[in-house]
Order: C-alpha cells, then sequence, then structure tokens
C-alpha cells in the first residue's frame, strides 16, 4: 500500500462522500419533510468541510463563507422551507416521474461522467481538495436530475438549493472558494431566491389548487 | 495445525452458538423498551428453546426426509460461518480453509434448503414465503457481494482474516468507500435477518410474512434449531459487519491469552451495541410493502457500487 496521505486530506475525501451520499438518499427520498433535512445535513457537511479547508490552507475569509453556510443552509433556509411545506400543506410528496432505482442507476452513471470530466482539471490543480472535485460536480449533476425527475415545485427549489452546495463545493475544492464578494451576492441570491420562489408556491397553488408544475407546460386553458 | 489453535476455533463456536440466543433477547429487549413495553429477560431466548428442545415434535403427514433434514442443514451451515468469520481473533484454521465468497454461498444453501422445506409440506403460506425469501435473497446476495468487494480492493485480499488484519493495522485511515459500503451492509443485514423494514420478526399477520411463513410448519426440536439458526445468522452478520468496518478490539495473529481474552469483552460491547442500533432502527422504520422490498435493495446494491466507484476514481 501507498503511504496513507494526511489526516486532513483523509478527512476531506471522508466529507466528500458523505456529500455524494446524501445527493443519493435526497434522490432517493420522496417525502419532502425528509428531503429538507436532508437538505440541512448536507450543508453541515459543507460547512464541516469548509471550515476544515480554511484550517489547513490558512484561509480567513473562507471561515466566513463557511460561517455563512451554517447560518444560511443549515438554519434559516431549511427553517423556511419547512415552515413554506406546513403552510401549504405540502409535507408528502407525489410520486416522481421515473422510478427510483432508475433514477438511481441514472445517477450512478452520472458520477462516472462526473469523475471521468474532473479527472483532467484534477490533474492541473494543486489545492488539497482536488481529488473532490469529481464529487463537487457529480453533486451538481445528481442536484440536476433530481430537478429534472421532480414535479413538485418545492422538490424543484430544494433541488435548486442543493446544486447550489455542489457549485459552492466545487469552488472550494478547484480554487479553495471564490472571492468574498462574490460569495456574499451568492449567498444573498440564494436567500431572495428562495423567498421568491415561496411566494410563487403560494401562486401556483392559488392557480392550479396543487403545487404541480405539469399544470404550468401548458400556455393556455383548453 | 496445532492443538492450541483447534482449542482457540472450539472456544470461538461455542462463543458464538452461546452468545447468539443472547443477542436475539437483547435486541428484542431493546425494541421493548423503546415501545414502552415490559421488557422480556435477556434470557428469554434460551428458554423458547429449552421449552422446544423438550417437546415431542409433530411432523406433517406427507413430510419428505428434506423438511426433517432442513433445519440440521441449516444450523450447521450457520455454525460452520460462524467459525469462518473471525470475531474474537484473527488467527484461527478455519478462517483460513474459505474466504468470503464461500461465505455468500454457505449463507445462499441455507437460505434454499429452508426454502424448499417449506414448499416440500405443500401449504399455501409456506410457498409464498418460500418464494418471497428467495425474491430477498436474490436482491440481497449482489448487494452483500459488492459491499464485500468493496473491502476485498481495500486490503487486496478475499480472505476476511487477511481483511480485518489490514484494516485493523495501525495508521487510522479513513476510507470514504467504506461508507458506502456501509450503509449498504446496513440494508443487506436489515433484508437477510427478516427486519422491520422488509420483514417483521414478531408478526402474526400470515399476509406479511417472509421468515415466520417459511417455518410455520416446523415444531419443538426442528423449530428450535430453526429459531437457533436465525439467531446464529443475526450474529454472523453482525461479526461480518465488526470484521467490515469496526475490526478493531479482535486479537491480532500472535496475541496471547491476554489478548484473546480481551478480545471476548470487546466483543460482547460491540454486539451490545449493534443490537441497540438494530432496535433503533427497527422502531423508527415502517415496514415497506413487499413490492418495494427490491427498491430497498437495489438501493442497497447501488450503494455499495458507488462505493467501489469512488475508491476506483478517488484513490481513497
Amino acid at each position: 500500500m501507498v503511504s496513507a496521505p494526511s489526516l486532513t486530506a483523509q478527512l476531506l475525501n471522508g466529507f466528500a462522500a458523505g456529500l455524494l451520499l446524501i445527493s443519493f438518499s435526497m434522490l432517493s427520498q420522496q417525502r419532502t419533510r425528509r428531503l429538507i433535512a436532508l437538505f440541512a445535513w448536507q450543508g453541515a457537511i459543507l460547512f464541516a468541510s469548509t471550515t476544515l479547508v480554511a484550517y489547513s490552507a490558512r484561509l480567513g475569509h473562507l471561515y466566513f463563507s463557511a460561517g455563512l453556510t451554517l447560518v444560511l443552509k443549515v438554519f434559516v433556509l431549511p427553517l423556511v422551507l419547512l415552515r413554506l411545506i406546513r403552510r401549504l400543506e405540502a409535507q408528502w410528496d407525489t410520486e416522481p416521474l421515473i422510478n427510483i432505482p432508475t433514477t438511481l442507476l441514472v445517477g450512478v452513471g452520472l458520477v462516472i461522467f462526473a469523475f471521468g470530466l474532473a479527472q483532467p482539471i484534477t490533474a492541473l490543480a494543486t489545492t488539497i481538495t482536488r481529488n473532490t472535485l469529481g464529487i463537487a460536480l457529480a453533486v451538481i449533476l445528481l442536484a440536476f436530475l433530481m430537478m429534472i425527475t421532480r414535479r413538485n415545485a418545492v422538490t424543484q427549489v430544494v433541488g435548486f438549493l442543493a446544486m447550489e452546495n455542489g457549485l459552492f463545493f466545487a469552488a472550494t475544492s478547484a480554487t479553495y472558494g471564490m472571492p468574498m464578494v462574490v460569495e456574499l451576492g451568492i449567498a444573498l441570491d440564494v436567500l431572495v431566491g428562495v423567498f421568491i420562489l415561496g411566494v410563487f408556491f403560494f401562486q401556483i397553488r392559488e392557480q392550479f389548487e396543487s403545487l404541480d408544475l405539469h399544470h404550468l407546460e401548458s400556455l393556455k386553458e383548453d | 495445525m496445532s492443538r492450541l489453535a483447534l482449542a482457540r476455533q472450539l472456544g470461538e463456536l461455542l462463543l458464538a452458538v452461546s452468545l447468539a440466543p443472547f443477542l436475539v433477547g437483547w435486541v428484542a429487549q431493546c425494541r421493548a423498551w423503546l415501545q414502552n413495553r415490559t421488557a422480556p429477560p435477556l434470557i428469554q431466548p434460551w428458554r423458547m428453546l429449552r421449552k422446544l428442545f423438550l417437546k415431542d415434535a409433530a411432523l406433517a403427514g406427507h413430510a419428505s426426509a428434506l423438511f426433517r433434514l432442513a433445519p440440521y442443514v441449516l444450523f450447521g451451515t450457520m455454525v460452520l460461518a460462524a467459525a469462518i468469520i473471525p470475531s474474537v481473533a484473527t488467527d484461527l484454521p478455519f478462517a483460513r480453509a474459505a474466504d468470503a465468497i464461500a461465505l455468500v454461498g454457505l449463507f445462499a444453501t441455507a437460505r434454499v434448503f429452508i426454502a424448499l422445506a417449506a414448499m416440500d409440506i405443500g401449504t399455501a403460506f409456506g410457498t409464498m414465503g418460500a418464494r418471497r425469501e428467495m425474491m430477498i435473497g436474490f436482491l440481497a446476495e449482489p448487494a452483500l457481494l459488492m459491499v464485500l468487494f468493496n473491502a476485498f480492493l481495500l486490503s487486496g485480499s478475499t480472505a476476511l482474516p487477511s481483511v480485518v488484519e489490514h484494516l485493523a493495522a495501525p495508521p487510522f485511515v479513513i476510507y470514504p468507500s467504506l461508507a458506502f459500503a456501509g450503509v449498504a451492509f446496513l440494508m443487506v443485514l436489515l433484508a437477510e435477518n427478516a427486519r422491520i423494514p422488509i420483514d417483521n420478526p414478531a408478526t402474526h399477520l400470515e399476509l406479511t410474512m417472509v421468515h415466520e411463513a417459511m417455518v410455520l410448519e416446523y415444531s419443538a426440536r426442528h423449530l428450535a434449531l430453526v429459531e437457533w439458526a436465525s439467531g446464529l445468522k443475526l450474529f454472523n452478520y453482525a461479526c461480518l459487519g465488526f470484521a467490515l468496518f469496526v475490526p478493531w478490539g479482535m486479537a491480532a495473529r500472535g496475541a496471547g491469552t491476554t489478548g484473546l481474552l480481551l478480545a471476548v469483552p470487546a466483543l460482547v460491547g460491540k454486539l451490545a451495541l449493534a443490537g441497540a442500533g438494530l432496535a433503533v432502527v427497527e422502531t423508527l422504520s415502517a415496514k415497506l410493502r413487499i413490492f418495494r422490498a427490491p427498491e430497498f435493495l437495489a438501493m442497497a446494491f447501488l450503494l455499495a457500487v458507488l462505493g467501489l466507484l469512488v475508491h476506483l476514481l478517488l484513490g481513497a
């Protein structure tokens, strides 16, 4: 066996694997409440890994983004979403478009694709986290897949947020995070986006009496 | 094979056979506590076995020899499996005789025999249970193999003692692939041991039975052996899980008597924790419809495959 990598790198790999695991559980989860709980867990792992990167690379600004992740993605957004689904009475999810095992199979294919895609970039990167870039890409693609295969509006928003998590993770693993201004901007965008989408939920439900997005596919009522 | 090694092997076997009913009792006890019921004593499964062994066996009129043979085969395979899986020490003569793939084959042999015995008697319930068991088995087996392959790839060997020695070796390394394999293994364990998301061991509702439906026709010493064997199966799966995911505390090769004596409380402690965890999982989850079982096990299989992928592509 080759010499073991440092403990930090191992922990980071472990966190990355945890993120991937949570992405897969999100893909297989049909209940909206549990989906939101999983999203909060994803945020928690993201916080832990970002803090670790900040500590090991001695980058002060990463602590700020880690803190932002903790506040926003572990507490604020999940609580807002939970409140929303309670108000909307949409705690139980509908059947997904494709059945779950097929979705998971497609998910495994996406993971292979993402790993292949990340290989050349990984070879060029010098950060401690470069191995996890493939996983970050996989998390993004899996969130995409979740948005595609679900019809429920709330689930789609969770997918969108999970995708943002993946992007954030990709940024930390490829380049030790984005500049502070960009990160603050994104965080604000996500927050405002969720609030606006929350308003949309009520509008959609008022119009169609359900949160199923296939009602939005036709332009006019026949 | 030295006499000492043989004695060690026998001691381990005796320990497994005697601890298995206690493990079943412990899980039942934890479940009862979690559900606010008065718990049966820890020794209840042993009392049950004693009662069953003292009774006279009743056999259906057209039961063939296979029906009578099956409990002994079942018990024998489980004891053999207990000899192969390192639970206390890794340096066991039997453990070197067969690798983990043969172990999966052993479990399959037991399953085939109990399913055939259930069909042999010709009742509708027995046949239904046997068919369900075979369905669950054929889905769980590849998942279990994939979980094992994760550990094999890490240690470069298919023999369980080598896997344990490799994983327990001092530089502590976090293997992300084992996290995936661990979740998958837990799902396989639940499915294979007739535990709640797939089957309810305490059910009295015939239509949802899987394992219970197969053994409905057994009585007295046959039933005792079947029950003991299913306890041993749970014990074996638990020890397999310890070997793959928490290999610490096991007596390594060349460890003296003190090492062995220390490994026994370590095993009991791990079993106590695992049994309590199993009870929590069982209390928290609801039983799945039988048609959702393939979905559950497909998930286990995919997780194990993901573990392999993560290992191959992340290089960790």
